[in-house]
């Protein structure tokens, strides 16, 4: 629709608009950093994204490489808590979310016959804030006194009176990434309210879609609570408040609730989208529809809203009253029923469907096992009386890397082996997939799985050195780490052969069994798709 | 496919702004970081500059941005479904600076509620109130902190109810001067929305004179406790979106003389109207959360 | 054995571990691989809870896996199988979602009694108030007037894999908690700084630490031993290395070491007195000022007085110790109010006191030659 050539570019002030007629693509730098199409702000959000699982990675790598004995021999404790807050921040920040909305950017509006996202400009705002966010963040690891040391919780008062100066940089980084993440939940809402194409109603909405609104929900309610709650450690730290501090009428655990009402909410934000790839990837390679769509809309709404009413499972051992302690438990659990709903529709799907196994399948098939065996530990942590014994362990971080790693992480996997080729126009390079698969597969169960054992062992969690008891376990752990992180990197040189468009050339239908708007249109997919609605019957 | 009734949906070109307004939020959020490092160590320095710098690109940046934005309006590239993106993009804006103030009044309910009664021996908290703090007494407003900073309190007669009546006044004429502006009745309109603006500058006025009131003569202060601390931080954030409010409506009055906006088409009027009716009613939570109750 | 059989019988459900299993096999009675059944009713309580869950999780997992598995092997479109059109079924759904909700009740009836078991620490036989601070544990008998600080025991150079680690590394302390057997005790639990948690995994008991609040637990334990466990809360640096150890004795053995314990606290007091009337030397204010420097202020302000910049402070050229004495003793004796540098007038005696800092003021060149003496320290604490 919009063409703009780059001379224009250049000398213009004003930003020029045609009759949307000419289908020049932007060149240079320049398409990237002015940018209002959402395929290139996807693009750009899906590599960011990578660069700091990358990242993250590194940092968990010398988590690992620190564990790896008893003892401390590579990094000092200060440097090890920095690494261990930097990398649940980037991995949760600056990997996960900004790759499920680089995933709603490409995909939100093919899927449902819209033009573009509904507000492209802001849209490129959005992505850009995100890299200086995270430069500012990670450059306060290289200032005296380092990075945020505090956990990703940053619970006060470890982060306000007790933490060192750059916490301001922490906190402003927060409210960048915050202002981010709530301009692209705008967006996408907006875009899935205002934008679909005639015929495109509620019900017909691919799951993807349904879940990205959802979450969009969540990002909104949630975002502004987090901005309050760093914003409260800043004036507690700086400007002498005392929300924090039992001193002045506050009180420590009063942060907590706070974090927690985001902090809940956001591992779902984590989650609602998997769930939305998982059942578009599961039906096309069981060449069978989604076994009960409608329930699936439903059983999202009800994860959603369960989300707002169980955080305190993070504090249970903060001394709340009982009734409290009670209230939070049994909230908990029940979100359970609808997250085994859709568990259990993605295995009616399966069955008597015509399965086959390609890559997407894979990872989406491992998603469904692994993560169901990280919500399985999230039930036995949601049971109170148990986590007073589990509370800050290695069966905690065994619990939630499995729902985020394998589950959130994996599905991610799987929806860019799913969609790749539709963004491309080539099949990716399979046997490296395959390879990337199995490697990982294998690898990231030795790296998690044994967590659960020396966290019921009794290993707590964010500490550099552990008793001799554990050597032998956390070796494994590691091994497995250093396999994982190294499997990642055939991902690497996949994604960089598939950017190259080295490959076979796909048809618009791309996996036979696919269904959606998004395969109806041809591969590579047009710069610009849907310049006047289809109609959906 | 073609349907006949299709309007073409405005995607525009590429842009300079957005990155231009990453850039802006990098050097405030930098200059804003050190500024308050300074500010701990003891002496301002050179970061406040950054944050200058910062903000006066984005002040660049948005009159940018808006200026293409009602180019586009005005020369009518823009369709209805268009118009209702923008809505409702307001509308979620909203909701989520709704959501930030939810974050205040949490920590103000929490302090009330939980945090100073128990503090007073309230719940199972029976032996922090006799081993840490034997001398505490559990009272809301919090006069006298559990370390013993003592303050007062700010009542709700006087100017607070003042400010209550200017804020629910100015959000009637605020309504009065989007009624004239669909009736198409210009003059009307830029009398109510001059009022509007007034009273927004008034209450801005009148809260400065109570925080003078409440440093100089009140001892109560950001310092002085969770009382204090929930107090300014309230209302100091519901100034801080009263001064944006009247800046939106005052731009708009600048627009309206240059006769901007018709009965049909005047989202930039609506989305600060709403704006402003949204200031309006946090401020009559914090009148009764804070002041009243 | 019993206990091991089903450890091993957990740890094969992972294939996946089976090489660190097959390496750890034969210690296995060195360690557990899953929660211990602890010494307190409480604590069986809660494993026999753990291993219900357990079952119940594995149950539920072993089922859904198996129909998908099922599916994955004779549904696949390789042995030629046309795919169902069915995509719903109401029945169906409303089966797998009441009968996961019935499953949930089975686990939260059994959850919620030994939660409100656990949360009754009403009248207790006996009361400590235990409180963490960076990084160590305070206890204090509330009857009793007795009280102590219990720091780390391992020694630096273990860590730093300079020396063998012991047996108990990390999980050893200098001054462990004592408490009766067969006694209700109550832990009144606290911090003086950030958030600690005080966990000892034998009683199921784990609790935060708030400054400014007190949490409660207690323990009925019922057999004698040493019970370790860690501070489970990030609370700063050290985190790691703030272990909780618990000695509980026999009643008799137990009243024995309490009286002990009175004895030793007067004669301290009474040593303490002795030595404010005397003048140390500077080599022996130097050789106690060091021991004290490495034992509770290195931690912070690093061996080499050097600190960790924008973190702790230096003192090696520090104004404050090369110039300011009263400043000095004064930080020493009230801290630096909302910093990590707390108050050492309790922890320490007057002439560690006195030691330290003239250690520090005449270390790492800076050679103030200032001697610091015990009547000094009791001057500034009783002149305010
Ligand atoms: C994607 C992220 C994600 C997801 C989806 C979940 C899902 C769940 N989590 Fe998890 N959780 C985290 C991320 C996530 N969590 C993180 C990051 C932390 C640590 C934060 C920190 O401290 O740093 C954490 C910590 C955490 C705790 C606190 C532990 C502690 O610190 O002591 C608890 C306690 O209740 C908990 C519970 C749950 C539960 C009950 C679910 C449920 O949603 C799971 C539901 C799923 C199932 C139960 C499996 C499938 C269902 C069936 C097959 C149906 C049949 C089942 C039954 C009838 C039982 N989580
Ligand atoms: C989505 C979120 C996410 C993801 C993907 C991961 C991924 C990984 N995480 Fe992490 N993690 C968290 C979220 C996540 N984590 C959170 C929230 C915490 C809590 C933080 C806190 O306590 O505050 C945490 C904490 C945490 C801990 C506990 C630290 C502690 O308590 O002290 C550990 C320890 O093993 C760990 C390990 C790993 C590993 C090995 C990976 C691996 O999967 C990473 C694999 C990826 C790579 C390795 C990158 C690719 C490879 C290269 C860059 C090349 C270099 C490779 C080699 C040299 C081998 N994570
Ligand atoms: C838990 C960490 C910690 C421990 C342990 C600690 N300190 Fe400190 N100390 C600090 C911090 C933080 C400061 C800076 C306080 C401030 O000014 O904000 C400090 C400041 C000081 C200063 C003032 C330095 C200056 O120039 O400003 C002296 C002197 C000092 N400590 C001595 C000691 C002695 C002696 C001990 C042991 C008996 C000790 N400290 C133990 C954290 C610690
Ligand atoms: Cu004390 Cu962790
Ligand atoms: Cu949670």
């Amino acid at each position: 629709m919009t063409s703009l050539s780059t001379e224009h570019q250049g000398s213009g002030h004003d930003d020029h608009h045609d009759d949307h007629h000419e289908h020049a693509i932007p060149k240079g730098i320049k398409r990237w950093l002015y940018t209002t199409n959402h395929k290139d702000i996807g693009t750009l959000y899906l590599w960011f994204a990578f660069i700091m699982f990358l990242t993250g990675g590194a940092m968990a790598m010398v988590i690992r490489a620190e564990l790896f004995q008893p003892g401390l021999q590579i990094v000092e404790p200060g440097f090890f808590n920095q690494m261990t807050t930097v990398h649940g921040l980037i991995m949760v920040f600056g990997a996960v979310m900004p790759a499920f909305t680089g995933l709603a950017n490409w995909l939100v509006p093919m899927m449902i016959g819209a033009p573009d996202m509904a507000l492209p400009r802001m849209n490129n705002w959005s992505f850009w804030i995100l890299p200086f966010a995270f430069s500012i963040l990670l450059a306060s690891l290289f200032m005296e006194g380092g990075g945020p040391a505090f956990g990703w919780t940053f619970y006060a008062p470890l982060s306000t009176t007790y933490s060192n100066d750059n916490t301001a940089l922490f906190v402003f980084s927060v409210h960048m990434m915050g202002a981010s993440s709530i301009m692209g939940a705008i967006n996408v809402i907006v875009t899935i309210f205002n934008m679909r194409a005639p015929g495109m109603t509620w019900m017909k909405m691919p799951l993807f879609v349904w879940t990205w609104l959802i979450t969009a929900f969540l990002l909104i309610a949630v975002m502004p609570v987090l901005a309050g709650a760093v914003t409260m450690v800043l004036t507690d730290k700086f400007f002498g408040t005392s929300f924090f501090d039992a001193a002045g009428g506050g009180d420590p655990v009063m942060f907590q609730h706070i974090f927690w009402f985001f902090g809940h909410p956001e591992v779902y934000i984590m989650i609602l989208p998997a769930f939305g790839i998982i059942s578009a990837i599961v039906p096309t390679f069981s060449r069978k529809p989604l076994f009960g769509y409608a329930s699936m809309v439903y059983a999202t709404t009800s994860i959603a809203l369960l989300s707002f009413i169980v955080w305190a499972h993070h504090m249970f051992t903060t001394g709340m009253p009982v009734f409290a302690e009670m209230f939070f438990m049994l909230a908990t659990m029940l979100i359970s029923v609808p997250t085994g709903v859709k568990i259990f529709n993605w295995v009616a799907t399966m069955w008597r469907g015509s399965l086959s196994f390609e890559v997407p399948m894979l990872f989406a098939l491992a998603f469904i096992v692994l993560f169901t065996i990280g919500g399985l530990s999230g039930l036995m942590l949601a049971i109170t009386p148990l986590d007073f014994q589990y509370h800050d362990t290695y069966f905690v971080v065994a619990h939630f890397h499995y729902v985020l790693v394998t589950g959130a992480i994996f599905s991610i996997m799987a929806a860019v082996y799913y969609w790749l080729p539709k963004w491309t126009g080539k099949m990716f390079d399979i046997t490296l997939a395959k390879w990337h698969f199995w490697c990982s597969l294998i690898s990231v169960n030795v790296l998690f799985f044994p967590m659960h054992f020396v966290g019921l062992a009794g290993m707590p969690r964010r500490i550099p050195d552990y008793a001799l008891q554990f050597a032998d376990f956390n070796k494994w752990i590691s091994l497995g780490g250093f396999a994982f992180g190294l499997s990642q990197l055939i991902f690497l040189a996949l994604l960089i052969k598939a950017c190259r468009k080295q490959g076979d050339p796909v048809s618009s239908q791309v996996w036979e069994g696919a269904e959606g708007l998004e395969w109806e249109i041809p591969s590579p997919a047009p710069y610009h798709t849907f310049e006047t609605p289809p109609v959906v019957k | 496919m073609l349907q006949k009734d299709y309007e073409k949906y405005y995607v525009p070109a590429q842009s300079r702004w957005p990155f231009v307004g990453a850039c802006a939020l990098f050097l405030m959020a930098v200059g804003a970081g050190n500024l308050v490092m300074e500010h701990s160590k003891g002496g301002i320095g050179n970061s406040k500059y950054l944050l200058a710098v910062g903000s006066a690109i984005l002040i660049v940046m948005l009159v940018g941005w808006f200026r293409n934005q009602i180019q586009e309006s005005m020369t009518g590239m823009h369709c209805a479904q268009l118009g209702r993106s923008y809505r409702q993009g307001m509308a979620w804006f909203i909701f989520s600076e709704v959501m930030f103030f939810v974050a205040f009044f949490g920590a103000l309910f929490y302090a009330r509620v939980i945090s100073v009664p128990w503090l007073g021996g309230a719940s199972n908290n029976q032996m922090t109130n006799e081993v840490l703090w034997p001398s505490f007494q559990a009272i809301w407003p919090l006069l006298e902190t559990p370390d013993g900073t003592k303050t007062e309190q700010m009542g709700w007669f006087g100017l607070p109810l003042i400010n209550t009546i200017i804020l629910l006044v100015s959000s009637v004429t605020c309504h009065m001067a989007h009624v004239a502006l669909e009736a198409n009745k210009r003059g009307t309109l830029k009398a109510w929305l001059g009022l509007t603006v007034l009273l927004g500058c008034t209450f801005l006025f009148l809260q400065v004179e109570e925080y003078i009131h409440a440093y100089t003569e009140m001892g109560l202060t950001l310092q002085s406790g969770v009382y204090g601390n929930t107090f300014f931080m309230l209302t100091g954030f519901h100034g801080f979106h009263v001064t944006i409010g009247t800046l939106i409506l005052f731009i708009m009055l600048l627009r309206i003389m240059k006769g901007h906006f018709s009965p049909e088409n005047h989202f930039a009027f609506q989305a600060g109207s709403w704006y402003w009716h949204f200031v309006d009613v946090v401020w009559v939570m914090l009148f009764f959360f804070v002041y009243i109750l | 054995m019993k206990r091991i059989l089903s450890n091993i019988g957990m740890a094969l459900t992972s294939l996946m571990t089976i090489p660190a299993i097959a390496e750890t096999a034969g210690k296995v009675d060195q360690y557990s691989l899953n929660m211990t059944k602890g010494v307190t009713d409480i604590s069986a309580e809660v494993y026999d809870l753990h291993m219900l869950m357990f079952i119940i999780c594995v149950v539920i997992a072993i089922g859904v896996f198996g129909v998908m598995f099922w599916s994955i092997l004779f549904h696949r479109k390789s042995r030629g199988v046309k795919p169902a059109h069915f995509h719903e079924s109401f029945k169906v759904e409303i089966a797998w979602t009441v009968i996961p909700f019935i499953i949930l009740i089975f686990m939260a009836v059994p959850a919620a009694k030994t939660l409100i078991a656990m949360e009754d620490a009403s009248e207790p036989d006996l009361t400590i108030i235990v409180t963490g601070s960076q990084w160590k544990w305070h206890y204090k008998y509330m009857d009793d007037g007795v009280e102590y600080y219990s720091k780390l025991a391992t020694l630096p150079d273990e860590i730093k894999g300079k020396l063998e680690k012991g047996e108990n590394y990390l999980l050893e302390v200098d001054r462990p908690l004592v408490i009766p057997i067969n006694k209700k005790v109550r832990f009144l639990i606290t911090s003086d700084d950030v958030i600690h948690s005080w966990w000892v995994p034998d009683f199921a008991v784990k609790q935060d630490a708030n400054p400014g609040f007190i949490n409660d637990a207690w323990a009925i334990v019922n057999e004698p031993g040493v019970y370790r466990g860690k501070c489970t809360e990030l609370c700063g640096k050290d985190h790691g290395f703030m272990p909780v150890v618990v000695i509980a004795k026999e009643e008799g053995a137990y009243n024995e070491w309490l009286s002990e314990q009175k004895a030793m606290l007067a004669a301290a007091k009474a040593e303490e007195q002795r030595l404010l009337a005397m003048n140390m030397t500077m080599e022996e204010a130097m050789a106690t000022g060091e021991k004290v420097y490495l034992a509770n202020c290195a931690a912070c302000h690093m061996p080499n007085g050097q600190g960790l910049p924008g973190v702790f402070p230096a003192l090696k050229g520090s104004k404050i110790a090369t110039k300011d004495e009263p400043r000095h003793i004064e930080i020493l004796l009230n801290g630096v109010a909302g910093s990590a540098m707390q108050s050492y007038a309790k922890q320490l005696s007057m002439p560690d006191i006195a030691a330290v800092i003239t250690y520090e003021r005449n270390a790492w060149g800076n050679n103030t030659g200032d001697l610091v003496q015990a009547k000094d320290i009791n001057a500034a604490m009783n002149g305010k």
